[in-house]
């Protein structure tokens, strides 16, 4: 079986961000990076597939600068056979119309019969891409799920999560493509001898302008700090003084310690 | 500006949130019709133009059949925007009809200025402000941020949908959560964890401090995601919803859907080595400290009060 995993690099999101001098996006700067979290689920999922069916081969792709060749390695030791880094300085400029018709031009002819990707990246978080590549390739598309399971026979069986905790459980024949949600798994960390292998894995550069087609539908203004709404209290210093004003506050502003 | 509003449809009922569909449009002094798959019988109270399809045929969830009856109703209302709310039905079905529309798709929309969708990023600690190049535009509004307004009474004009379609999707059915030990919607007091807290066994330092203020605890999604925490405790559009008179939130960031479990307590504390994470937005007070340290040496002197 042929599976293909999207994965973006993103910052850490406990990062301190600064606005680039365009003001349409962040600096990317100073930031640490990691891979987006849904994307980590995507990875581990497709791994599992492997190791449930043997006889696979999974290509892990990504789209973005010369850095998210080392989020690439991580996905290589934890068990993606070969990486596809699609060389793009600017992916922000890009919209998600863009980035999946980019994805899905790498896609095209090669067959893959099986699609993870995360069902939203952290920074952009628009929640589209998985599906508009589905779309694009005339695949079922499935996003949201918590659950899978490969029936054998290129059938599959998922649990896509909705809101107060229900599920609906749906079944489609593949090819086909899911978008991952927290939780779906539990990611695997590397082990030392994984890292050590993956480093004599394929990682195959594209420059994107071989697989970039149309331009955007949408365009960013602007990227800005939300106002903060004031009346909350910042409490910095030391720790037992925190408590004290904390419990005096409580005392005066709620009926919990009464 | 002809807009079509997407309703929904889960469990056998109308779902309310097209309410917020109704105030989004009205900002935006739009003509709003509705779409929705649902029992014939039973459509939604709305004036106006109706596009309905019977769910006895298109199931409650099948984007091929739904993707193409929209699609029928965008042509014949001319729709030049399409509105989705951002839920696990708006989210999956949206992106579908953008690409068919050739349309952009704003996703999260959470306020419009001078015309610009303004969406949320990273984490909700940024906002981005994104103008559509596209002739029909489709939007998908964050949940609770047009405050939901109840439809005008007059009368519907239905206008049925049909087509024809092999459906590659098969819908089985819901599975819904089992109910747990404790019902968080009655506490009084609710100290939640966030993965702040780092390892498991610190969901110790949240119950002994949960206990101290007589309440009970909670936890964020990745907290019960990483099964340190049972899913019945969780908070958030997935999990619980609370109102508790105070409410805790250490060590977590503040994501939008966690918020949508607890916006409505009374009092909201927030612990946090982050003075920018947007718990902050909403909490009366923020600490700014190491949990770990904090919480014990709080619980400490709460026993003593
Ligand atoms: C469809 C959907 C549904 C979802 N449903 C839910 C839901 O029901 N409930 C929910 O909670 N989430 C839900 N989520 C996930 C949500 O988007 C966030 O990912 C999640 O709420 C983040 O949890 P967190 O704040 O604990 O973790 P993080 O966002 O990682 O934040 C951790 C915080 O801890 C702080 N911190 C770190 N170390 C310390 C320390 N030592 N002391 C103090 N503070 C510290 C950091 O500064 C940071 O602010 C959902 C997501 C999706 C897409
Ligand atoms: N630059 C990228 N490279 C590879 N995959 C991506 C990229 N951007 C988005 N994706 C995939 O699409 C998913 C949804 O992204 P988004 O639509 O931006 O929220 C992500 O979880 C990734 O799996």
């Amino acid at each position: 079986m042929k599976i293909l995993v999207c994965m973006k690099h993103v910052p850490d999101m406990e990062s301190k961000f600064k606005i680039a001098a365009d003001g349409r996006w962040y600096d990317g700067g100073d930031l640490a990076w990691r891979i987006n979290e849904y994307d980590e689920y995507a990875v581990e999922q497709a791994v599992r597939l492997k190791e449930q069916l043997g006889n696979s081969d999974i290509t892990v792709l990504s789209i973005g600068p010369e850095r998210v060749k080392e989020a690439m390695k991580k996905a290589l030791a934890m068990g993606c056979d070969r990486g596809v880094h699609v060389l793009d300085d600017r992916p922000s400029d890009r919209d998600a119309m863009a980035i999946a018709t980019i994805i899905a031009a790498f896609a095209r002819g090669r067959n893959f019969d099986c699609i993870f990707t995360g069902m939203q990246s952290q920074d952009r978080g628009s929640g589209q891409v998985g599906i508009l590549v589905g779309e694009m390739l005339g695949l079922p598309a499935v996003s949201t799920i918590v659950d899978f399971s490969c029936n054998g026979d290129n059938r599959y069986t998922v649990k896509r999560e909705l809101e107060g905790g229900v599920r609906a459980v749906v079944e489609v024949r593949g090819p086909a493509l899911f978008t991952c949600q927290l939780g779906l798994n539990t990611p695997r960390y590397p082990t030392l001898p994984n890292i050590m292998k993956a480093k004599k894995k394929e990682l195959l550069t594209v420059p994107v302008t071989e697989l970039a087609g149309t331009g955007n539908v949408q365009d960013t203004v602007q990227l800005f700090f939300p106002e903060k709404k004031g009346g909350g209290l910042l409490l910095e210093g030391e720790i037992p003084e925190l408590a004290d004003k904390l419990i005096a506050i409580l005392k005066e502003k709620t009926t919990v310690l009464a | 500006m002809n807009m079509l509003l997407v309703a929904e449809y889960r469990q056998g009922k109308v779902l309310g949130n097209f309410h917020e569909l109704l105030a989004f449009a009205a900002q935006l002094q739009g003509q709003p019709s509705l779409f929705i798959v649902c029992d014939v019988n039973a459509p939604p109270a709305f004036p106006g133009r109706v596009y309905l399809a019977d769910v006895a045929t298109y199931k409650e969830y099948d984007p091929s059949s739904h993707q193409k009856l929209l699609l029928e109703a965008v042509r014949r209302e001319g729709a030049e925007m399409v509105v989705f709310a951002h839920s696990s039905y708006g989210w999956d079905l949206a992106p579908r009809i953008a690409l068919a529309l050739g349309a952009a798709q704003i996703s999260e929309v959470t306020a419009v200025v001078d015309g610009d969708c303004v969406v949320p990023a990273c984490n909700s600690k940024l906002r981005r402000r994104v103008k559509s190049l596209s002739h029909t535009t489709v939007v998908t509004l964050q949940s609770g941020a047009f405050s939901a307004q109840a439809p005008e009474v007059g009368p519907s004009t239905i206008i049925p949908l049909e087509i024809d379609d092999a459906t590659p999707y098969t819908f089985q059915g819901y599975e819904t959560a089992a109910a747990g030990g404790v019902d968080l919607g009655k506490a009084a007091v609710i100290v939640s964890a966030g993965r702040g807290i780092g390892k498991p066994e610190n969901v110790a330092l949240v119950a002994e401090l949960a206990k101290a203020l007589k309440g009970e605890y909670g936890a964020s999604r990745p907290v019960v995601d990483a099964q340190w925490v049972e899913h019945y405790r969780q908070v958030g559009t997935t999990g619980q919803t609370v109102a508790p008179k105070l409410y805790m939130a250490c060590g977590i960031s503040g994501a939008i859907q966690h918020l949508a479990g607890m916006k409505k307590s009374e009092f909201v504390v927030a612990v946090n080595t982050d003075k920018d994470a947007p718990i902050g937005e909403i909490a009366d007070v923020m600490v700014l400290a190491d949990l770990k340290q904090f919480l014990p040496v709080l619980t400490e002197k709460l026993r003593m009060v």
